[in-house]
């Protein structure tokens, strides 16, 4: 309701109102993110088959493919184990991570060859998850607190209608100044990202694809295709198979279940 | 020819009319300059199959780009291990991000430590604002001491120096607008951060800082040198023919030469580079001739009593052949360029042959049609008499000359072998430069510039993390640490051991590569997970682990020592016995090749044009031995001009190999107006000495006139701080002096000997002016 009259406001005193409509994005930007947060909660726990595909400028390919178990916390960001089928020497590598909002992320590491669980005690949500583009921040769990909103316009991606958001980091370390966001209106659903760096310079673009729901309740992207337009560089990520409700529990997320996690 | 006034009629009926042809023809080729554009970077210099670019290109592709813009800080106490040398450069390495395409930066204050404690690997920056008490510092100093990826690179050895270095991703083609862009907000960080840290240097290198000097240098030189050296060319000319209106016409005609053929490489899409900026001043020098010679024709037949037409004519009689032929030869000359390796200096050859062909059309038509509105000055004769004089002592004393300055030529020409090759870029900029302050700062504190990377190829997934490849990394890194010339290797096997150490409690037994591939690739895996932006190891490994780059930071050595360095680390690599490929490459490398390639494709192209112009000579004058002695006189100029170098200097760079084309036009214009006049005088049954002396006669003054004048143009370009600049005036200045000693004293006495009088000419033809 609120959001109509919003629409009917600025389109009646667009001119007189200017003050107060430049104050607007701002409210309604956050209004579009805990709609997307709210029409994302509640899907318990997840486990995944990914496949994740490296380009370099060059157009070389590289593969890996990883096993993603993911458990959604209410009050904080998500735990998620991540263990890689290959390359083969890598295999059985298992990667524990807690994201919090605003803290630095919790990190344990399973080297099987080294057959060792090491915490990492690093501050790199900037850093690149596994030398792909996609850094830390961009794989952790959307939070409406981890960023301040304003709501920039609306486009048309894909056939589908869009609120664009422009969204900055108000944690520490992130490699970002801003984010630009489509979301559509009809489910909420990111279908574009673009990622700025500090000086302010497109860096990289995300764009999401091909939907599914699951749950009848929860739409989740079968493709991720994110590209640094500066490198040329770009990865893929493609689910190969996903399944909720899993028997998963807090104790599969614990770092003494690196060493037999699969 | 009876009917060279009725043409001269002709032609010149409407002098004003003819003048304004020219003009409004100029101004539309003119327009074609707006298409023109100006590349600074050093990869015009290189064919897009040149092997060395595919090999960097290749490299850059695979690995992250190795252009980049470096900080160096230079405290004045020598001693960065203090909390304002640290501040700045922790401030510094986030600044630096504001650098416009900048995708990485690197200090030792970002660099990501990492050690064990208790079952934790920490992972962090060395330096952070707070960590910055005495003992603190110690420590720091304690973590380079024990990192050999940053000492050497990023920390000089003596602890006087850190670098903060940016990686920039320029865009494909033309980056010469980025590159002057990133410059610029690189100075004004680099002033801001000296302003608030005081007590502090900051210098500028780098690939990109480098490509900005040399684009800065050439348009410097573009817009004071040379408008000064044309401005004095003028000037000289009026003083020497003592007449306003010569001056005033040679500038014309020289502007319009120069004006049109830019214009006309416009309209054709060409670019203009630091190699291309020369055809102007090459295009002068032979416009300047030209003119030269019909305007002291002109005053030689004004001095006579002939009306100012009929002079007009006369001189045009007595030059139009010369100076065809003159120009033609010269033309072929610059076209010859087209078989040079470099592929800016084909475009430079083809604008300068362009430029000539123009310059002789106008001087023998637009310059005549401007010397009609008034008649020239006549000038006193005596000056003649001087070459009378000189003429009559080479004649009469040609036996004793001869030899001496045989004798004195191949002497001097000896020296032609003391020069070397030497090209380094970074050494292109004196002290006067911002960029050479630099480059010399570098090279006392840190030792130099250069660099090569290394790249070995498994060509198999995870083949770079397998023992046996990291072994031969290994050993490549300490055969290249040993080389004296070498002061800093990058190499991930340093990084392998240090994290295999970490991993077993930070026991030092353990700083060793790891003996199993799989570990490798774990720790490998585990590294990259704990990197921040912009710190990936993309820049050493690359997408699938398959190949590794180790990057070199060695002296800023000459062509010849680079390239020796290049290879010997190959035939080592190669004595390990591996079957991996081992590739290098690097900017500084691809110079030192094209160094030799291009002085090969130039210097004995240029040998090669100067023959080729003396067999049409040959043709042209229509003898055998005219033919003979211009090959002579075109080839000893150069001979004794790098004889005289290799004595100065002995470094021959880029620039010196254009310097033959450079002076071809002078030196083949010298040759072909003595001979040619002198064998117009044998034509009419004049003795051997008679004729010479004719020669002296009429040419003497043109020619000397020419020099001079050049002279004191390239003058002014020998003080450009621009070495390539510089030196391409100096050594220009003395081949064009050396062209004409050549032409006033060895090439008639060589007559004198050659030829003999009691001999008819074979080659008798009335008809040949």
């Amino acid at each position: 309701m609120r959001y109509i009259s919003l629409v009917l406001l600025a389109s009646f005193i667009s001119i007189s109102a200017f003050n107060g409509v430049a104050a607007e994005p701002s409210a309604k930007g956050l209004e579009i993110a805990q709609e997307r947060k709210a029409r994302d909660r509640g899907w318990n726990n997840s486990e995944a088959k990914i496949l994740m595909v490296l380009r370099n400028a060059q157009g070389q390919e590289a593969t890996r493919k990883l096993n993603v178990k993911s458990m959604e916390l209410t009050d904080d960001g998500d735990k998620a184990l991540t263990v890689f089928q290959s390359p083969r020497d890598v295999k059985g590598t298992a990667f524990l991570s807690f994201s919090h909002v605003f803290d630095a992320d919790e990190q344990w590491i399973f080297l099987p060859a080294l057959k060792r669980v090491k915490r990492i005690a690093s501050k790199n949500k900037s850093g690149p998850f596994v030398g792909s583009e996609f850094a830390f921040e961009d794989m952790t769990s959307f939070e409406v607190e981890k960023f301040s909103y304003s709501y920039v316009g609306d486009e048309t991606i894909n056939g589908e209608a869009c609120f664009v958001l422009e969204q900055i980091p108000q944690y520490d370390y992130s490699g970002y100044t801003l984010q630009k966001v489509w979301i559509d209106k009809s489910h909420y659903r990111v279908h574009k990202v673009q990622f700025y760096d500090k000086k302010g310079a497109l860096l990289k673009v995300l764009e999401l694809k091909d939907y599914e729901l699951y749950k009848e309740k929860y739409w989740r992207p079968i493709r991720s295709e994110m590209t640094n337009v500066q490198t040329r560089k770009s990865t893929s990520l493609i689910t190969e198979s996903l399944i909720f409700d899993t028997d998963l529990s807090e104790s599969d997320f614990d770092k003494n279940s690196l060493k037999r996690a699969r | 020819m009876q009917d060279t006034s009725s043409v001269t009629s002709r032609w010149f009926a409407s002098p004003k009319l003819t003048i304004c042809v020219v003009i409004v023809a100029m101004l539309v080729a003119v327009v074609g300059a707006k298409n023109l554009y100006f590349r600074g970077d050093y990869k015009v210099f290189f064919e897009p199959d040149n092997p060395q670019r595919l090999a960097f290109e290749e490299m850059q592709n695979i690995f992250n780009k190795s252009e980049n813009v470096a900080f160096m800080v230079v405290p004045d106490d020598d001693n960065v291990f203090k909390p304002s040398t640290l501040s700045l450069v922790v401030e510094l390495t986030e600044t630096a991000w504001q650098l416009p395409l900048s995708t990485r930066v690197e200090s030792i204050a970002n660099f990501q430590y990492t050690y064990a404690e208790d079952d934790d690997l920490i992972v962090e920056d060395l330096i952070t604002t707070g960590s910055l008490s005495n003992p603190e510092i110690t420590d720091i100093k304690d973590v380079l001491d024990n990192t050999p990826e940053l000492t050497g690179r990023l920390v000089s050895y003596p602890g006087d120096v850190l670098v903060v270095n940016t990686t920039i991703q320029l865009p494909d083609g033309d980056q010469t607008k980025e590159v002057i862009e990133i410059t610029t907000v690189a100075t004004a960080l680099k002033q801001q951060l000296e302003e608030k840290y005081p007590g502090h240097t900051i210098y500028l290198t780098g690939m990109v800082v480098m490509n900005d000097a040399f684009a800065v240098a050439a348009q410097q030189d573009a817009s004071t040198l040379i408008p000064l050296m044309f401005f004095l060319i003028i000037v000289m000319i009026g003083v020497i023919v003592r007449s306003v209106l010569a001056a005033l016409a040679t500038l014309l005609v020289v502007i319009v030469s120069i004006a049109t053929s830019i214009g006309v490489s416009g309209w054709l899409g060409m670019f203009l580079s630091t190699a291309t900026v020369n055809a102007p001043t090459m295009i002068t020098t032979l416009a300047v001739a030209d003119c030269i010679h019909i305007i002291v024709g002109v005053q030689y037949f004004l001095g006579r009593g002939l009306t100012n037409e009929n002079a007009i004519s006369e001189s045009l009689r007595i030059n139009t052949k010369p100076i065809i032929i003159t120009s033609v030869t010269t033309a072929i000359g610059f076209l010859m360029l087209n078989f040079s390796a470099v592929p800016v200096l084909s475009d430079l050859g083809n604008m300068t042959a362009f430029g000539v062909m123009l310059a002789c059309v106008l001087s023998l038509w637009l310059l005549p049609a401007l010397l009609l509105l008034k008649p020239l000055k006549v000038k006193a004769t005596k000056s003649n008499k001087v070459f009378d004089r000189l003429g009559n002592k080479v004649t009469s004393n040609y036996r004793a000359l001869l030899p001496i300055c045989a004798l004195v030529i191949v002497g001097v020409s000896v020296f032609a072998t003391n020069n070397e090759l030497n090209d380094v870029a970074v050494k292109y900029f004196d002290d006067r430069s911002t960029f050479g302050q630099a480059v010399e700062i570098n090279e006392e504190k840190l030792g130099g510039m250069s660099n090569i990377d290394f790249v070995i190829y498994s060509d198999t997934p995870y083949g770079a993390t397998e023992p046996e490849f990291l072994a031969r990394v290994e050993l490549l890194t300490t055969w290249l640490r040993e080389k004296e010339e070498v002061h800093h290797v990058l190499s991930f096997a340093d990084t392998l051991k240090r994290l295999n150490k970490n991993m077993h409690g930070d026991e030092d037994a353990y700083y060793r590569l790891p003996e199993d591939g799989e570990l490798a690739s774990q720790y490998v895996l585990l590294y990259e997970m704990s990197l921040p932006f912009g710190l990936d190891l993309s820049n050493q490994l690359d997408i699938d682990k398959s190949a590794m780059r180790i990057i070199a930071v060695i002296d800023n050595l000459g062509s010849r020592d680079l390239t020796a360095l290049e290879s010997d680390a190959k035939a080592y690599f190669k004595s390990l016995g591996s079957d991996n490929r081992l590739e290098a490459a690097s900017p500084p490398l691809m110079f030192a090749h094209i160094g030799d390639r291009n002085m090969e494709s130039m210097v004995v192209g240029s040998l090669y044009a100067l023959v080729l112009i003396s067999v049409l000579i040959l043709f042209a004058l229509r003898s055998w031995r005219l033919g003979l002695v211009s090959l002579f006189t075109n080839l000893l100029p150069a001979a004794i001009g790098f004889g005289v170098w290799g004595v100065i200097s002995g470094q021959i760079n880029m620039a010196l190999s254009v310097v033959i084309s450079m002076t071809m036009g002078i030196i083949v214009d010298d040759t072909v107006h003595f001979l040619s006049k002198y064998q117009s005088a044998r034509l009419t049954r004049k003795s051997v000495k008679e004729s010479v002396l004719y020669a002296f006669n009429t040419v003497g003054m043109a020619l000397t006139t020419t020099t001079i004048v050049l002279t004191v143009g390239f003058g002014v370009l020998a003080s450009s701080s621009f070495m390539l600049n510089a030196h391409m005036g100096i050594l220009t200045i003395i081949i064009i002096v050396a062209a004409l000693a050549v032409d006033l004293i060895f090439l008639p006495a060589l007559l004198m000997w050659l030829d003999k009088d009691e001999t008819p000419l074979p080659e008798k033809n009335s008809e040949i002016h």
